[in-house]
């Protein structure tokens, strides 16, 4: 399921355009009490991820003779340990197959209501944007079961899928993401789209070009920046995704990468180092795409919040 | 092709945003007209199909018995004898349940408020701001499931590194007594940079000569907060408390890879689970839950449209 409740949050009002300082400056004396309380907080939250990685550096035999609390035994067998055993190459590339089709679906159907809600007003407007959006909030487990049996009833030629029906099939993740992500996505672009001045589509229609064109060649362009902040978000939404595909996924060598993990873990012993190992493979996608998109991920998050 | 903002508003009745000059509309060309239906049917026919029709149906199969394997014409109607069944008998439904609970009251007086105050020390001008703040939002780009194998560094009982600090031997995932405690801890590591971070955003909405105003009156810091930002996050506010209400529910990812919800975590989500892709597979009685689900979350996503309708129309 969607790790998060994606937010599509109306928020107290901007008043001026944001040409606005910070809330204010502390005191001297309560300013460092404050960047001190900060910079504790900030390490101790930092801590879970730093001992996972120097943790999947260190040999098993040397930290089990040796306690934890040790300093040595650095090696790089684990990576490539986890790696074979957790089998993350195929899964992996599940993810991949899983998320690209499904983040682009998602952007370009919700797009399309966006632009619609955006740039009609319809007396249903309204309650096409409750559709979408309540969608999103629904527990994925109260459909489990009607959906579980559809998807074993539809049956997919095999080029499509060796299952033979949507279970086990990439197609079925691909479009459960997509319903599901939709309405945030929605919200989103359609708030942005208001934004977009009116006149743009009254000469574009008096030069005639249709709807479509409207929206693939006009609308579209000017949204990037948000499609840009949403693709971000929605990336790693769907490869964190666990629930759908732990679910739907019972052929072991099609779970995308956030559901194999369970490989790594043996019945009765756990190596815990190869679960470090493992557990850094998984994060550096989101993590390189965190770093590096930063400005996207965190003004994707807020974009739903703030109407421009 | 009235734009909202160009529509001719009846002057009886200004709080209606959307009161469409239907007329306006049908001067679309028939094509046009073609191509909007074909870009609102795909989406929805997607949303309908796999969202509301199984929502629907899951009401409808909660009323029966049924293994799953046969046709639909094995479904033995039963009435509400799942419901009954669930409430009396289930041994897991009222952990589950209190479970669910413990986690909603914990998300909101620990990670919530934690990460409010966060937020609010964080919009102001501080030196290493911008630091802090990705320290405490890096978890939330990391699944739940994923995060539960990095806290087993910290919970194993063997290898576990708090065990190692104090000499113990608590397992901490398998303890029922505990174990709950242990995946809280474990989710508000990642739930307090969410809310963060949807503070952060509702206070850059906030304008700042309210804060000044408030200053000139001589309120104090704690009082400015309760008195002025407080109720100006109004919307804010109710977002989050529906987003936590919602995620305690759906509360799923991080008990299924430590025990898929057994032994001290049993959680709704996971009991739905259990009942179809378990050893058992009862498809009413799971419906039934996965109703009783369904049920408490429509209270709050109706709250929660209520809140976005409300502001479409004001926009």
């Amino acid at each position: 399921m969607t790790t998060e409740t994606p937010v599509a949050a109306p928020t107290a009002r901007r008043a001026t355009p944001p040409a606005r300082k910070e809330g204010g400056v502390l005191s001297k004396r309560r300013g460092a009490v404050a960047t001190t309380i900060m910079a504790v907080l900030a390490l101790i939250w930092l801590f879970p991820l730093f001992w996972a990685l120097i943790n999947s550096f260190r040999e098993y035999d040397y930290t089990q003779a040796n306690g934890y609390l040790s300093f040595g035994g650095w090696t790089t067998s684990n990576y490539e340990d986890a790696w074979s055993r957790g089998n993350f190459g195929l899964h992996m590339r599940n993810s991949l197959l899983i998320t690209i089709p499904a983040v682009l679906l998602t952007l370009w159907l919700s797009s399309m209501v966006a632009f619609v809600l955006a740039r009609f007003s319809y007396r249903f407007n309204l309650t096409l944007l409750g559709v979408f959006l309540a969608a999103n909030l629904l527990p994925p487990q109260a459909l489990l079961i009607p959906v579980f049996r559809m998807f074993r009833e539809i049956p997919l030629p095999y080029f499509m899928s060796d299952s033979g029906s949507m279970l086990n099939s990439f197609w079925a993740l691909i479009l459960v993401n997509t319903a599901f992500q939709m309405g945030f996505c929605t919200f989103v672009l359609s708030n942005y789209m208001k934004t977009l001045p009116h006149e743009i589509y009254e000469s574009a229609e008096l030069d005639g070009a249709s709807v479509w064109r409207q929206y693939w060649q006009l609308t579209m362009p000017l949204v990037r920046p948000a499609l840009a902040a949403l693709a971000t978000l929605q990336v790693t939404w769907v490869y964190n995704e666990f629930f759908w595909a732990t679910v739907l996924i019972q052929q072991g060598d099609k779970l995308p990468v956030t559901s194999a993990l369970n490989n790594l873990r043996g019945q009765f012993f756990t190596d815990t180092n190869l679960v470090a190992a493992g557990s850094i493979i998984v994060a550096l996608p989101v993590l390189v795409v965190f770093f590096a998109l930063q400005k996207q991920f965190v003004s994707g998050l807020t974009l739903g919040s703030t109407k421009g | 092709m009235a734009h909202i903002d160009e529509a001719p508003q009846p002057t009886t009745q200004p709080s209606r945003a959307v009161a469409p000059p239907q007329g306006r509309e049908k001067k679309l060309p028939a094509r046009d007209r073609l191509t909007v239906i074909v870009m609102v049917t795909i989406p929805l026919l997607l949303v309908l199909g796999l969202v509301w029709v199984p929502a629907l149906l899951s009401v409808v199969l909660s009323f029966g018995k049924w293994n799953g394997f046969g046709d639909l014409d094995t479904i033995e109607w039963v009435g509400f004898q799942n419901y009954h069944d669930i409430v009396t008998i289930y041994p897991a439904f009222w952990p589950a349940i209190q479970h669910n609970l413990i986690w909603l009251g914990f998300l909101f007086l620990i990670p919530t408020v934690l990460g409010m105050l966060l937020a609010v020390v964080l919009d102001r001008e501080m030196r290493g701001s911008r630091f802090y703040q990705t320290a405490f939002y890096m978890p939330v780009v990391l699944s739940l499931a994923l995060i539960g194998f990095i806290w087993q560094l910290f919970y194993s009982r063997d290898q576990g590194l708090i065990n190692q600090v104090f000499g113990t031997q608590v397992d901490w995932y398998g303890d029922p007594g505990i174990n709950l405690w242990a995946v809280l801890v474990a989710t508000a590591w990642r739930h307090t940079g969410y809310i963060m971070l949807i503070y952060l955003a509702g206070l850059k909405g906030i304008d700042a000569s309210l804060r000044e105003a408030a200053a000139v009156d001589g309120a104090n810091e704690v009082k400015t907060f309760f008195n002025v930002i407080f109720p100006v996050m109004r919307p804010i506010n109710m977002i989050v408390v529906v987003i936590v209400v919602i995620e305690s529910l759906r509360a799923f990812d991080l008990v299924w890879v430590i025990n898929k919800g057994r032994n001290g975590l049993e959680v709704i989500g996971a009991l739905v689970a259990q009942n179809v892709i378990g050893e058992a597979t009862r498809y009413g009685f799971g419906s039934a839950l996965a109703v009783i689900m369904m049920l408490i979350s429509s209270v709050f996503i109706t709250i929660y449209l209520r809140n976005v309708f409300r502001e479409e129309r004001r926009g």
